[in-house]
């Protein structure tokens, strides 16, 4: 076990490599440097900038020497002092403007998972077991529901009826009294207000779906000998339910870890713009739109490692609940 | 009698879209304490679900319309297994512990997922009520005495690192850790290799002659009948069509259908140029069962106008033999 660990955290490093050699590719294919975008912007405004200043930045981020030097400079400013270059549409370090949004991003994604979870186990576990039953008709019923129904019009319903049922403004995760406030209880607890808007718009699809993976998968399992001989040694109906075919049907949750990220991040940027979520999706779509080119290239770049993590918790987890994976 | 169990008038349907499928429509026979019973017929003449039915154990969408399983563990008044709860504590209580199951399948009859200690020690507790450390030292001798090497190291591994025969093993070490009185063994060998197959029913044997259990022994194969058999019984369609001592079946088989089984048993004293009897014609599907006697398409002897109007009801011989033929009744009588 401890070896298949190190293989692959050993193994996440050219990945890792590969994936920000690959993000800063991305981030130099349009045409000029940020220097050059923010010197154009600044003339652009009237504003007299300092020619040496941008000699400074060049110098710093190594714009006149060749790509793989600037690669170079780019990854050792981040690596070595979390410098993720600078912002010219917000005329601010990128850095200034992720971290908050990659937190809030991070802490949607989790509740999204945690509501998933709660709710698809329990129903997947009960359509499998009562196969046809009125439960399991219903069950499935809203589940095609869940998954046929776009999110932005879920959560379009969901604000008006929140809005008009019961007077509150859901827009955001924060309310305004609390946006710009510094993190304190109140704030924790007004984000836990706003939260389950988006986590019920973001989880209702992943729901769906994996209520489905959870039935097929344990009506697959319950016919296998192994149910049967636990029953035949005696084990009770609920025990031998949650101790054998349940545990290993329960693959393809663990595997929910590794692909909610990016789901929420590529996925969620419309229901992100409709319900004014402060996370990284409309931040990312707009830097792309304004050629705003290393905070695209941190968020890819961040992104791309967040989910890469979340790959390797739930493969970690897979193969701690399956040792034929391990034992490979 | 000292029979351990008796099977009487046992009907056990299937009630699935298609229409009803008569898995069990017909079965009696009994175990004697300490014996062998084998049940033989071709693949869906009802083996495996008269040996769940035994354990009230029908999977969805089967039920048990008719009969008893009368258990007599002990000498006392026998228990009806059919009338407990299929899910309830008293039937859980017998399973496992006094009657125990063995499965075709060694392959997926473990889970893949916990190790073997796990799956021995979890019903070793919950039936004979030992510590933990108490079970897995009977776990460990349980290995030892089912002929696996090592087996104190054997408890921490999982199904898929041994092999077949290891499985079954493992799977009969399982079955026999808490000293069933009736073991219930479901083609136990058919998956196997041929020299793993022997070492199997040598294995059986042993374990009769030292824990005096009954084996319920189902198979499709006349060898392996000859080798383990006490008693034989013979099903075809869900019906038993004979039954009777092992000798007897094999030397003055009385049905057609015995008889058409053991003439497809190759012989190496027979003649080399005489060809190898088949029983004509297949199993007709579960849904177009024939009418009258079930095996009177295929039967050599059949006589039209009685055996496909006639159901023939299964007989008893005064030396302690049955037959379901109009054909042998008439000759016994
Ligand atoms: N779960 C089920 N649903 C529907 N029909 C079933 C089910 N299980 C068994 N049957 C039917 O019951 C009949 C008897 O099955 P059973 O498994 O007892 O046969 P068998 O004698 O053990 O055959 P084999 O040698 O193939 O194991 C078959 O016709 C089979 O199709
Ligand atoms: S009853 Fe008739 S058809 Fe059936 S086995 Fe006897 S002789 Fe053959
Ligand atoms: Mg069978």
């Amino acid at each position: 076990m401890l070896t298949y660990i190190l293989r692959r955290i050993l193994f996440m490093v050219p990945i890792t490599l590969a994936i920000s050699l690959v993000t800063f590719i991305i981030i130099q294919l349009p045409p000029g440097d940020f220097v050059t975008a923010l010197s154009a912007q600044m003339s652009e405004n009237n504003e007299q900038i300092d020619p040496a200043t941008l000699e400074a930045l060049r110098q710093r981020y190594g714009f006149d020497q060749p790509m793989i030097v600037q690669y170079w400079k780019w990854i050792t400013n981040i690596v070595l002092y979390g410098d993720f270059g600078q912002s010219f549409e917000w005329n601010r370090p990128v850095s200034d403007l992720i971290w908050e949004r990659l937190g809030l991003t991070l802490v949607v994604s989790f509740a999204t998972l945690i509501f998933v979870w709660v709710l698809a186990f329990p129903i997947g576990i009960y359509s499998a077991v009562r196969q046809y039953s009125w439960g399991d008709y219903i069950a499935t019923f809203f589940g095609f529901i869940g998954l046929a129904v776009p999110n932005f019009l879920l959560a379009l319903v969901l604000m008006y009826f929140t809005s008009r049922y019961m007077g509150a403004n859901v827009g955001g995760l924060f309310s305004a009294d609390y946006v710009n406030a510094d993190w304190s209880w109140g704030r924790i607890v007004d984000l836990m207000n706003h939260l389950w808007v988006p986590v019920i718009v973001l989880g209702t699809g992943g729901t769906a779906a994996l209520i489905r993976v959870m039935r097929a998968n344990l009506l697959d399992e319950l016919q296998k000998p192994y149910v049967e001989m636990a029953r035949a040694r005696g084990l009770s109906e609920t025990w031998l339910l949650l101790k054998y075919p349940v545990r290993v049907a329960l693959n393809p949750f663990i595997s929910t870890l590794g692909w909610i990220l990016p789901t929420l991040v590529s996925g969620a940027v419309v229901t992100a713009i409709v319900l004014s979520l402060p996370t990284s999706g409309p931040l990312l779509l707009n830097a792309l739109f304004a050629q705003d080119m290393y905070l695209a290239g941190s968020f890819i770049l961040l992104l791309s490692i967040l989910t890469l993590i979340g790959t390797l918790i739930s493969d970690l987890l897979l193969a701690w609940l399956d040792p034929r994976i391990r034992y490979d | 009698m000292n029979d351990l169990i008796k099977v009487e008038g046992l009907r056990t349907h299937f009630f699935t879209d298609e229409g009803v499928v008569k898995a069990v429509d017909g079965v009696e026979f009994s175990i004697p304490m300490g014996k062998t019973v084998c049940v033989v017929g071709e693949s869906g003449s009802g083996k495996s679900m008269t040996g769940r039915s035994i354990l009230n154990m029908i999977p969805y969408p089967g039920r048990v319309l008719e009969g008893a399983v009368h258990w007599r563990p002990n000498g006392a008044a026998p228990i009806d297994l059919l009338s407990l709860d299929p899910k309830g504590r008293a039937i859980r209580a017998i399973r496992g512990k006094d009657i125990a199951l063995i499965s075709q399948e060694p392959m997926a009859a473990l889970s893949p997922v916990h190790t073997i200690g796990n799956q021995m020690v979890e019903t070793i507790r919950m039936h004979l009520g030992l510590s933990k450390s108490e079970a897995r030292q009977r776990a460990v001798e349980m290995l030892d005495k089912v002929g696996i090497p090592r087996p104190a190291d054997r408890l921490d591994s999982y199904a898929f690192e041994l092999s077949g025969g290891m499985r079954q093993r493992v799977c009969i070490a399982l079955a026999v850790a808490c000293e069933p009185k009736l073991l219930i063994a479901d083609e136990p060998t058919t998956a196997l290799d041929v020299t793993t197959q022997a070492n199997i029913l040598d294995l059986f044997r042993q374990l009769r002659d030292d824990m005096g259990v009954s084996i319920l022994f189902i198979t499709h194969d006349l060898g392996v009948v000859a080798e383990i058999a006490d008693e034989v019984v013979v099903m075809y369609l869900g019906q038993v069509v004979e039954q009777g001592p092992v000798r007897q079946i094999f030397h003055d088989p009385l049905h057609p259908y015995t008889r058409a089984l053991l003439g497809s048993v190759p012989r190496l004293s027979r003649n080399r140029k005489e060809r190898l009897a088949t029983i004509h014609g297949m199993v007709p599907s579960p849904f177009e069962r024939p009418s009258g006697c079930l095996f009177h398409p295929r039967c050599d002897v059949a006589e039209s106008g009685l055996c496909d109007r006639v159901m023939p009801a299964l007989t008893r011989t005064p030396t302690g033999r049955a037959v379901r033929c109009v054909k042998a009744e008439a000759s016994h009588e």
